[in-house]
Order: C-alpha cells, then sequence, then structure tokens
C-alpha cells in the first residue's frame, strides 16, 4: 500500500515537473526573440484584455447560441441523412445518390463561402416570405455544413458495427429499421462520440464565420476592438472563450467514454 | 400474445401437424461466382434434431443462414410447416420470427443487459408488454442457469455464458425451429458441456433443432439424423448409429478418420 | 454592380476633367516648394534601398478619395498612381514636399489591418482613411491630420429613415458600419440604437446590406457617404451628418512606431496647410461632400 501510494507520488512529481521544463524553455524561447517585445505589446496588453473582456463575453453569447442551435438540428439531421445513405437494395439508389452528392458537395465548400452565399444570397433576392435574419442563414449554413461532416461520422460509426449484429437482430425477426435503431445505431453513436465532438468544438469555432455577414459575435468584436485600439489583445480574448468552452466539454466526453467503456469491459479485464 | 408457461412454449406450437417442420429442396446458393451449396434436400420432422456435419467450407453454416433467409438463394425452396418462406411477398420478418438461430460466435448485443438482450425481440417484435417479456426472459435465465447474469453486461460473461444467453434470446421467441451453428466451437473446452448440456436439455424437450457441428460424439449421442456436406451437396444421410459405424461412402468415411484421428469421436 | 461601376467611370471622368483644369492653374506653384530641413531622402529610414517612397492604402482604393480608372495591377477601382482623388493627391503632394518626384513614388497594397500589426511595416507611410485615436497611437505613429471629418448617415430614398432629423429618430432603425471604422463606435456611444447594429467586413457587403434592406441605414465619413449614395445605392441618400462632440475626429497618415518619417511628413502637412494646397485638394476632390443637414 505505501510503495504504490509513494509510487504514485513520484509520478505526479515527475510529470509536474516536466510540464514546468518544458513550459520554461517556450517561456525562454520565445521572451529571448527579437520581436518579443512587439508581441507582447500588440497580444499581451492585460489594460485592453480587461477594458474589451465584457463586450466580447456578451458578443460570444450569441456564438453559443449560434452552435447550440445548429447543434441540437445537425445531430438528427447528420444521423437522418447517415441512415439514408446506409439504404441497402437498388431501390433506394437515387436517394443514396442524392445523399452522397449532398455530403460531397457541403464539405468541399469552404463554410465561409456557404455562409456568405446565403447570408447575403437569401435576403437579397427580395422574397419577403423568406426570413431574412443572418442567425436565421447563419444557422442554416452551419447546419448544411455540419450536417454534412457528421452525417459521415455516423456513417463510419455504423460500418464499423459488425454486420453479424445486424443479421443477430434481424435473425430474431427484428425489422430492418429496428435492427438499424435498437442495435446498430446505439452502438454506432457510442463509438462515434469521440469524432463527433471534434466537429461539434470545430461548429464553434465557425461560428466565428458569421460575423461575415454583420453580426457581432465574438470574433467580430474582438475585430472591432483590435482596430479601435490597433492592438491584437482582444482576439486573445475571444481565443479565451473559445477554449473555456471546450475544455470542459472534452473532458466530459472523456468521462462519457471511460464510464461507457467500464460498464461494459470492467468483468473482462479481472 | 402472453408468455404463457415457457417450459410448454419450448415445444412446437402445431403440435397437430403431421409431416415436417421443415424441407429444403434443391437449394442452390453462391456467392457471385463461387457456388457453395449445389442443390440440397433435407427434410426435418418435428422434435426431429438433425446434426449437419462436414468439412470446415462444405456449406454448413451458408444452409443454415439461407434457412433463416439470411441470405438469398438461386434456386430451389424451403418449407417451414406447410408456409414456403422463399416464396415472393414473404414477410420475411414474420418468418424469421419462427425460426431462431444461434451463431458460433454468439452474436450478443454489447449495449444491452443479458436481460434486454432476450427481451428485446419479443417486445419489439412480438409486441410483448415488458412485464410479460421480462417474466418470460427470467424463466429462461433461471432455467439455463444464468438467473444471477441478468443484469450483467455481455462482455463480463465467460463465452460458455455468452452461448448460453445467446441459446435463451433464441428460445424467448418460441420458435417452431432453432438452427444451431457450431456453438461450442468458439469456446474453451471445459465450457463445452455446459453448452452441449443446455441443448440436450432442449432435445429432451422436443425442440425441432438443425445443428452444424464438430462435435461428433456429441451429434452421434443427441441426432434423430446426421447428414454428412460435402462441397455444397448432401453426400449421405441416415441415422447417426449408421452413419457414423458404416458410411457408405469413400469420402464420409475419409472425413470420419480423420476426425478420429484429431481424437474428436 | 456593372451599373454602378459604369457610373463610377463616368464620374471619374469628370473629376480627371476638372483636376486637369485646376492643375494647370495653381497647384503647381503651390506645391513647387521642395527640401525640408533636417528632412534630406537618406535620413528618413525609407523602406526601399534605390530611395524611392513606399506610400501603403488599401485595395480596392474607394472615390472620392482616390480616383482615376484601374490601370496600374493590381489596383482596383482605382489607381492611386494616377494622382487623383483626395488622398492620392495628399499623397504625392506630401511626396513633393519631401522631394520626391511623381516617379519616385510607389504604393504598396496593404489591407487595413496589416497597417498597424507589429513587425516590419511594408510601407513608410500609409493613407487609408485612418482615424487617429490616442489609444491607436500607442501602436503606430500618427501624423496631423490631413482631413477633419463628420461621421455621416446613408439611407435609401422614399424609407422611413430618409426623413429623420434628428439622432433621437435614428434610434429605432438597423445600422451598420463597416469594421475598422470609427463608425461603429459612432453608432454605438452616440446613436445607442435599440437593435444591435451590423458590422461588415467590407465597403461592399455594407453597400449590399443597405442595398438589400438588411439595414436602414449605413454610418460613414461624410465624403464616403456621398460617394455611396451617388454611385454605389442607386437610390442612396445622404440623411445627414454628425457634428462632433469635442475634439474633431481626423485623418492621419500611419507610419511606423518611432518611424524617422514622422516629424517630417508633419512638416509637410504643416507646409501643406499653410499655403493652402490641402484646402485647395478638398475643393477640388470632397467639394460636393458637405452639403448634408447636421442631426443633433
Ligand atoms: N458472405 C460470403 N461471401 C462469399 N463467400 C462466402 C460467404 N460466406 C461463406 N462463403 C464461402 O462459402 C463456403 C462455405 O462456407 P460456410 O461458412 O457455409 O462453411 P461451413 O461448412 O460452415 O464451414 P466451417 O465448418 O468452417 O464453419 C466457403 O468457401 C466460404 O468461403
Ligand atoms: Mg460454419
Amino acid at each position: 500500500m505505501t510503495a504504490r501510494v509513494s509510487r504514485e507520488t513520484r509520478a505526479v512529481a515527475i510529470a509536474l515537473l516536466s510540464t514546468a521544463v518544458l513550459a520554461a524553455a517556450i517561456v525562454v524561447v520565445a521572451t529571448r526573440s527579437p520581436g518579443w517585445g512587439a508581441f507582447r505589446a500588440y497580444f499581451l496588453d492585460w489594460a485592453i484584455y480587461r477594458d474589451s473582456f465584457p463586450e466580447i463575453l456578451h458578443a460570444f453569447w450569441l456564438n453559443v447560441k449560434l452552435f447550440l442551435v445548429a447543434e441540437v438540428i445537425i445531430l438528427p439531421a447528420a444521423l437522418f441523412l447517415a441512415v439514408l445513405r446506409s439504404l441497402p437494395g437498388p431501390v433506394f439508389f437515387p436517394i443514396r445518390a442524392l445523399a452522397i452528392a449532398y455530403a460531397d458537395l457541403f464539405r468541399g465548400v469552404p463554410t465561409i463561402l456557404v455562409i456568405s452565399i446565403l447570408g447575403f444570397g437569401m435576403p437579397a433576392l427580395g422574397l419577403s416570405w423568406l426570413p431574412q435574419s443572418e442567425f436565421f442563414w447563419a444557422v442554416v449554413a452551419l447546419v448544411l455544413v455540419y450536417t454534412a461532416y457528421v452525417s459521415e461520422v455516423y456513417r463510419s460509426g455504423i460500418d464499423s458495427v459488425h454486420a453479424s449484429q445486424d443479421a443477430a437482430a434481424r435473425s430474431l425477426g427484428l425489422s430492418h429499421g429496428q435492427s438499424l435503431r435498437l442495435v446498430v445505431l446505439p452502438q454506432a453513436v457510442r463509438r462515434v462520440i469521440p469524432p463527433l465532438l471534434n466537429d461539434f468544438i470545430g461548429l464553434q469555432k465557425d461560428t466565428a464565420l458569421v460575423g461575415t455577414l454583420g453580426v457581432v459575435e465574438a470574433f467580430k468584436q474582438a475585430q472591432i476592438d483590435q482596430s479601435a485600439t490597433f492592438n491584437g489583445t482582444p482576439y486573445l480574448v475571444a481565443a479565451t472563450l473559445f477554449v473555456l468552452i471546450t475544455i470542459p466539454l472534452a473532458r466530459f466526453v472523456d468521462w462519457l467514454v471511460a464510464r461507457d467503456k467500464k460498464r461494459q469491459q470492467a468483468g473482462r479485464a479481472a | 400474445m402472453s408468455a404463457g408457461n415457457p417450459g410448454d412454449r419450448l415445444k412446437p406450437a402445431t403440435g397437430a401437424t403431421v409431416g415436417a417442420a421443415l424441407r429444403v429442396e434443391g437449394v442452390h446458393k453462391s456467392f457471385d461466382r463461387l457456388e457453395v451449396l449445389r442443390g440440397i434436400d433435407l427434410v426435418v420432422s418435428e422434435h426431429d434434431v438433425v446434426c449437419l456435419i462436414g468439412a470446415s467450407g462444405s456449406g454448413k453454416s451458408t444452409l443454415l443462414r439461407c434457412i433463416n433467409l439470411l441470405e438469398p438463394i438461386q434456386a430451389g425452396r424451403i418449407f417451414v410447416g406447410d408456409t414456403e418462406i422463399t416464396a415472393r411477398n414473404v414477410d420475411l420478418n414474420a418468418i424469421r420470427r419462427r425460426i431462431g438461430i444461434v451463431f458460433q460466435s454468439y452474436n450478443l448485443f454489447p449495449h444491452m443487459t443479458v436481460l434486454e438482450n432476450v427481451t428485446l425481440a419479443p417486445r419489439k417484435a412480438l409486441k410483448q408488454s415488458r412485464g410479460d417479456a421480462n417474466a418470460q426472459a427470467t424463466e429462461l435465465l433461471r432455467r439455463f442457469g444464468l438467473a444471477d447474469k441478468r443484469d450483467e453486461y455481455p462482455d463480463r460473461l465467460s463465452g460458455g455464458q455468452q452461448q448460453r444467453v445467446a441459446i435463451v434470446r433464441a428460445l424467448a421467441m418460441q420458435p417452431e425451429l432453432l438452427l444451431l451453428d457450431e456453438v461450442t466451437s468458439a469456446l474453451d473446452p471445459e465450457l463445452v458441456s455446459e453448452v452441449l448440456d443446455v441443448i440436450r436439455e432442449l432435445a429432451n424437450g422436443g425442440m425441432t433443432m438443425v445443428i452444424a457441428t464438430h462435435e461428433m460424439s456429441f451429434a452421434r449421442d443427441i441426432a434423430s439424423r446426421v447428414y454428412f456436406l460435402d462441397a455444397g451437396v448432401i453426400l449421405e444421410e441416415g441415422p447417426p448409429e449408421q452413419l457414423f459405424s458404416a458410411p457408405r461412402e469413400a469420402r464420409t468415411r475419409q472425413f470420419l478418420q480423420r476426425i478420429i484421428a484429431a481424437g474428436r469421436l | 454592380m456593372r451599373k454602378a461601376l459604369s457610373t463610377s467611370l463616368a464620374l471619374a471622368a469628370v473629376t480627371a476633367l476638372v483636376v486637369a483644369v485646376s492643375a494647370n492653374g495653381r497647384s503647381t506653384t503651390a506645391t513647387a516648394a521642395t527640401g525640408i530641413p533636417g528632412c534630406a531622402k537618406d535620413k528618413l529610414g525609407l523602406l526601399d534601398k534605390a530611395g524611392m517612397l513606399t506610400i501603403g492604402a488599401d485595395n480596392p482604393a474607394f472615390h472620392p478619395w482616390f480616383g482615376g480608372d484601374e490601370k496600374t495591377k493590381p489596383w482596383k477601382f482605382s489607381d492611386p498612381y494616377s494622382g487623383k482623388g483626395y488622398e492620392s493627391a495628399v499623397a504625392y503632394a506630401v511626396a513633393k514636399q519631401l522631394g520626391f518626384s511623381k516617379e519616385q513614388v510607389k504604393w504598396a497594397v496593404t489591407p487595413f489591418n496589416n497597417s498597424f500589426r507589429p513587425g516590419k511595416k511594408s510601407f513608410d507611410f500609409y493613407i487609408t482613411q485612418v482615424s487617429y485615436s490616442p489609444q491607436r497611437a500607442k501602436a503606430v505613429d500618427f501624423s496631423k491630420g490631413y482631413y477633419f471629418v463628420n461621421q455621416s448617415i446613408v439611407g435609401r430614398k422614399g424609407k422611413p429613415i430618409a426623413s429623420v432629423r434628428s439622432i433621437n429618430g435614428l434610434r429605432k432603425y438597423t445600422l451598420g458600419a463597416q469594421v475598422g471604422t470609427t463608425s461603429y463606435d459612432f453608432i454605438v456611444k452616440q446613436i445607442r440604437p435599440a437593435s444591435s447594429p451590423k458590422v461588415y467586413d467590407t465597403n461592399d457587403a455594407a453597400v449590399q446590406a443597405l442595398k438589400n434592406g438588411r439595414i436602414d441605414g449605413l454610418v460613414v465619413d461624410l465624403p464616403t457617404a456621398f460617394y455611396v449614395a451617388a454611385v454605389q445605392v442607386p437610390d442612396g441618400r445622404v440623411v445627414g451628418q454628425f457634428r462632433a462632440r469635442g475634439a474633431r475626429e481626423r485623418f492621419g497618415l500611419v507610419l511606423p512606431k518611432g518611424s524617422k518619417l514622422t516629424a517630417c511628413a508633419n512638416r509637410a502637412l504643416d507646409r501643406l496647410w499653410a499655403n493652402g494646397t490641402i484646402k485647395n485638394l478638398q475643393r477640388i476632390w470632397l467639394a460636393h461632400a458637405t452639403g448634408a443637414p447636421v442631426l443633433k
């Protein structure tokens, strides 16, 4: 018991020490570089950081709303698309082809173009029955692009569930839909939670592109503050906010995955 | 539909029908250009236990999968009871509910507990209530010594336990016919007997079964008829005493000698 | 867009004519004086080793700040080399004061953001409607002002906003500005509208938003407002201009922090103000950009 404790303490000590050494090395290299003074003045102005923080935080709320609304639509829409692509038989060929064309198109076009084309283009059509708000079209653009990405993630998950699982379900008399819904998808989704999170983080970051449409989200507010002060520190504020919201999410998913693994496999290791 | 007494339900529901529980007529099956089954004929009477033996690759698994309609066939007909299941317009799902199959690799659903594995199909395909399905599953699990594993996940069970759960899962659908595909060949030797005991009990209960197996002594012991499959055709068939002691065909003899040499008969 | 472009070409042709006439008149004498004591070319720390003066400007360069047809690559829309347009003319006038002939000036495309980012700059001075502020002056050097600017608002004819006569009256409208301008600041701090203002990355995006009704009013500096209303938005209208409170907003040349050129540029500008060149160039290039009602 004591041996184990001391071994753990030693491991922690080594981890701390190596981290400190690395950090110190980075600091030394950075601060000794010829442009360090200019860099620090431009990106690390504490007074500007403090002054611009409240406004950027306020603007960041828009990013949060954007990705929450978009994600809530993307998760089921992408799953639906992935299922369409996995439909068997020649009857569904047109549907599969459409789903593939959609995924290819929206994974190929840069997100900012989709946002610009929809956000500037749709209101420009002058159709009064079309929604006009930037928020609406930004969500539509993000949903279109990320549904394409996420459906690929789901699809790889579906493919990774061995065909024997479907065979077992079908042999019990479950329909194709039931097998998919009750047996294949639950396993597929569990497996793709980490890559799903990746795309979720990507989506969070891409909400910064919505600023092109004129709405003041965190990145745009940082840009405004930067051009008002000729100082890049506001970008650091925006970066801080994006990172702050990403880290807990990443840890949460790590925890989810670990819990799942433990529950299903605890007996095996023993 | 209620669960009734699970013990009774192991017996075929259509006990009054005279004739075959399963009839396979001239079945051909190819994977692309590879012809795996080349005209299979086979009849299984009710309460019969038929064993399929044959070398690896001879087509035993494929035949079972065809009977369960997991593989489409290119020619021939298959009847279960009076129903031609290979006819067009049959309800595949309804047919499969009448035929249970257990695979060599168990294929339990890893994201569900044992109980959920067993009750999934009765609830979703037979629309049993959760209470009925749970009661029936619990009773079956108890009968096969798995009562305490009810709430475990499959990965926490031994191979033998997993395979028994797979059998219980198939039984929970109260099939007329049970197909078993080398259900012991993935197991450690000391776990084989617990699974074979289960199958014996089913046979004693009157379950109609088609069993693909490499366990020759078991086949000899339990089978009412044995079919020897060779390169996609049934080369020889007969009661176990005859087929194992006095095979007519040279290839059957060869096959059995190899098995004896390997110490499995 | 094509229509806007052809109109702008026509406008450019007209103004070019005006310049040609006035150039023959007096501006030659006004800018004749060259050589500022202590500002010999080799003391200016020029970027170009061959002794050219490098002036930065954003591309596209918009009227009425820059004029001429797009001729020299990669300039779009107008051409800083033309000497036409207020800022191009001022830049050449400053250059001349410092002893550079027209041929000794080269223009470097410099996006606004690059005019103040840290590190080596790509220009000796930068001129594209950059407003001075003490905060900005911590990052770069600013010259004295070459233009004192009023913010103003462009709307569309026949829309409710076109008849607004007070700052208060603007509050209920959706307003927009271009990022990097002080106009956004003006909206947020002075107008304080009810709905959150929009901020666009480019002049074009802002103008599009005004055209298709995403915003009711675009806040820009007054000369730009007249250009937007006359050329870019067919039914555009300068609703009014705003009087600055306190110190007037001014455009200055942007120079690298601590540039040796800053003091000399200031002295050149002093001369240009003193000898009437600046007033003259404003009359030539910005005369039409004054008569908008003042909103209070
Ligand atoms: N899905 C498939 N695609 C192509 N070929 C297949 C497929 N399934 C089986 N086969 C082939 O069909 C033949 C018969 O295979 P099958 O699994 O039925 O043999 P088996 O008698 O069950 O053998 P074993 O005793 O090893 O289980 C083999 O040659 C096999 O490679
Ligand atoms: Mg097999």
